[in-house]
């Protein structure tokens, strides 16, 4: 696992985008371990699954539609920001994934003389929150420049794990 | 002479003449202001000044500069009263009374109170298009929907009513109507499920004088059953809840965030309703009415003459907002009252506005693709609706199905950027957006104050065509015909003007003001503003010189869709990146820039 992980810091320097993820001394990328079609990282946070011919797990999938549908009238395609809102694609990578969950959930405020930025909860959202860490993944995939803009092609199907899961949280 | 008071405003009441839009009719007519958003009634955003014209526009040189102090989408544009301009500013939508005789001196600021979590329920951005002016009051209408009548010379405030509830995502962006002895208004939130409607107010006191909704029972919708029709025939009864599924009309949307046009004569007044929610059109099956419909409503009553939906059952968000220009043309050598729309749908209407007869249909970018054109026999049981091509139909493909190639977006071959028409060469200028779209359907939840959109998009521009994502035509409303199409880098996303000069203005993302021959297209002047221009262009006039205003300010749908660029999914991953961004052209800010010739 730790060999994965340098391998993928490697590769990022090599892309000129060691700059882009911060300093963080866990690896908040690199799968350690898949559960019902779930991927997660060493600290049990949700991750991509991105194979070498470009197929991404359900959940990046999921993430890309939702996101475009929830997130995408402020914060622009793709994660890539807006003259409104700022870039998620950076935010999934700078933020812990509990304050990213935090902020979506109860929302932020910077309301002051030169910024009138605000961020509704979106706690109560089940198209948001039953989704949210499909969200979160494909913004972190996004961040970490392993998946490009666009519709992603190849996927894995939704596992049956995935789809109770939503079934439960949608109340279907 | 408290009885002659009264009986006096009985008798004007009666006599439906001495109203505050007499006054305002007076103040109208005088080129040298600017005293509406629309320009005037019409909505033509014509001026009859001629000083800055083809021959002169050249020399057209910066004469002042004004900072709003806001850095976000500025849409609209200064308004002039006599000495004084009114300046308007997105959220926290400030009004700046600015004394154009001591060099632009603050006369007065109005700073409303808003909460600011209604910025949160603002779909793209806290654009606001601006405030209008009635009897010597300015009217502001807030993002939090809050109405307020300013006393134009001091800037106390003489009423304010509430007109929605941020709460349940009722928001406000568009301008009001001062009309008669009332403001005629709007409301935003088609993306959180609002029912949409427009509300009169008494133009002295902010009573609330009727309310008529987009969609619902026959007495919210303000219809007669056996009086209003569409396309010459009563709608009958419950025409609008018959065409929705259970109470879904109620989440129904047809919100009025667009223009307000007027006519007198006719005691009409003209809007247009959005898209009916969600975005995922197997949600709500029927025809959604009355959403992406223009209205045609007696001003005093409220109720609807005629209506015509122009999309039934909207697949693409194609939001029937846009404004309205009334003209008076001749067609086979008839003199007619003529309503003109350029529909997101892509389709130029064009419209008897005493009857509503549909008189021409015709596509105004002929990348349009998701119909085959509108059926225009009276005889035909699909009379004046669009025949939609399967390939492009959302409901038709499913929900969880990318339907690819469609065009125009989202953003509609047009949005709220209103055109201009100008009597002199009997022609329209319109900004437009060249724009196709992938939308995947899914089912969404309703959550009441939450978005409710229920569709991924991606955009990009037209493909096999100049590559730009917009276009600056010249239309011709009788022949249904483009005259002459400019192409431009990035959407059009700024509000035409037209002059007696022959000169016809408009701004650009990049920032750039420009100004084109009315006849030609030939581009006689561009001056590249402090950022990129979503207001829309204005005209005045003082001690002899004629000027050029306009609200630069990045944002609104554009700023958010535009920023970074748009990328083709269907060109495949290599070509990803392959179109401009806007944000390498312009930056966030909040500037009006005033032109002049020089002396």
């Amino acid at each position: 696992m730790k060999f994965t992980a340098s391998l993928l810091a490697a590769g990022l320097a090599a892309a000129g985008m060691a700059g882009q993820a911060t300093a963080q001394d866990v690896d908040n990328l690199s799968v350690a371990y898949e559960e019902g079609g779930r991927y997660y990282t060493e600290d049990d946070v949700p991750t991509y699954n991105i194979g070498e011919d470009g197929t991404v797990d359900w959940l990046t999938y999921s993430g890309f539609r939702r996101y475009h549908s929830e997130c995408h009238v402020c914060h622009g395609p793709e994660g890539e920001g807006s003259s409104y809102a700022p870039a998620l694609k950076t935010s999934a990578i700078d933020m812990d994934y509990y304050d990213f969950l935090d902020v979506v959930t109860n929302g932020r405020k910077v309301v002051n003389a030169a910024s009138h930025n605000v961020m509704p909860a979106f706690g109560d959202n089940p198209n948001v929150m039953c989704y949210i860490d499909d969200i979160y993944v494909y913004l972190k995939a996004r961040g970490a420049d392993v998946l490009p803009r666009g519709r992603p092609g190849q996927r894995e199907d939704k596992s049956d794990d995935i789809r109770a899961a939503e079934e439960a949280c949608l109340g279907l | 002479m408290k009885t002659f008071m009264t009986l006096a405003s009985v008798a004007a009441m009666a006599a439906g003449g001495a109203f505050a839009s007499d006054t305002l009719q007076a103040e109208i007519d005088k080129p040298e202001q600017w005293v509406i958003q629309t320009g005037d009634y019409k909505n033509q955003r014509y001026s009859k000044l001629d000083q800055i014209n083809r021959d002169t526009v050249g020399d057209l040189q910066v004469a002042w500069t004004f900072s709003t102090g806001v850095l976000r989408g500025h849409e609209g544009s200064p308004l002039v009263v006599g000495d004084t301009m009114f300046v308007h500013t997105p959220f926290p939508n400030t009004v700046y009374a600015l004394d154009l005789a001591d060099d632009g001196r603050i006369k007065w600021r109005y700073e409303p109170k808003q909460d600011p979590d209604v910025i949160g329920v603002m779909c793209c951005d806290t654009v606001y298009r601006g405030v209008a002016y009635a009897d010597g009051k300015v009217f502001l209408h807030q993002a939090d929907t809050t109405v307020v009548a300013l006393d134009a010379e001091t800037g106390e405030v003489a009423w304010s009513a509430v007109n929605g509830d941020p709460s349940k995502g009722e928001t406000n962006t568009a301008t009001v109507l001062p009309v008669k002895d009332k403001i005629i208004v709007g409301i935003s939130g088609g993306e959180f499920g609002v029912q949409g409607h427009v509300t009169a107010y008494a133009i002295e006191t902010g009573e609330q004088l009727w309310r008529a909704y987009s969609v619902g029972p026959d007495d919210q919708i303000m219809v007669d059953p056996e009086k209003t029709t569409e396309l010459g025939k009563p709608i009958g009864p419950d025409s609008s809840i018959n065409s929705w599924e259970g109470d879904q009309w109620k989440i129904g949307g047809g919100t009025t965030w667009g223009w307000f046009s007027a006519d007198l004569e006719e005691n009409l007044f003209y809007y247009g309703t959005g898209n009916p929610s969600t975005w995922n059109p197997a949600q709500r099956p029927g025809d959604n009415k009355w959403s992406m419909t223009i209205f045609a409503r007696d001003i005093d009553t409220g109720v609807a003459k005629w209506v015509y939906q122009m999309t039934p059952h909207d697949e693409w968000d194609y939001d029937g907002v846009n404004e309205m220009i009334l003209s008076e043309q001749e067609i086979d050598g008839e003199t007619r009252k003529l309503l003109t729309h350029m529909d997101r749908n892509g389709i130029g209407y064009t419209m008897d506005r005493v009857t509503g007869e549909l008189l021409v249909a015709e596509k105004y970018d002929p990348v349009v693709n998701w119909t085959t054109g509108v059926d225009m026999d009276p005889e035909s049981e699909t009379y004046g609706r669009p025949a939609v091509v399967a390939e492009y139909s959302t409901e038709q493909n499913g929900e969880d199905v990318n339907s690819t190639g469609i065009c125009p977006s989202a953003l509609g071959t047009k949005d709220q950027q209103p055109g201009a028409y100008s009597p002199r060469t009997e022609t329209f200028y319109v900004p437009t957006n060249h724009v196709c779209m992938d939308y995947e359907p899914f089912r969404v939840a309703y959550t009441a104050g939450q978005p409710y959109v229920g569709a991924t998009l991606s955009m990009y521009p037209a493909p096999d065509s100049h590559g730009g994502m917009g276009n600056f035509i010249a239309w011709d409303n009788i022949n249904g015909e483009i005259k002459w199409s400019i192409p431009e880098q990035f959407s059009v996303w700024s509000g035409a003007l037209a002059t007696a000069g022959d000169v016809v203005f408009y701004g650009t993302l990049e920032g750039y003001l420009k100004a084109v021959d009315a006849e030609t297209g030939d581009e006689l002047y561009r001056f590249k503003t402090p950022s990129g221009i979503i207001g829309n262009v204005m005209t005045y006039e003082r001690e002899g010189k004629q000027y050029i205003g306009i609200l630069s300010g990045v944002g609104g749908w554009a700023g958010i869709g535009l920023a970074a660029g748009l990328t083709n999914p269907n060109d495949g991953l290599g070509a990803v990146g392959g179109y401009a961004a806007l944000s390498d052209y312009t930056a966030l800010g909040g500037q009006l820039t005033v032109f002049a010739l020089p002396d």
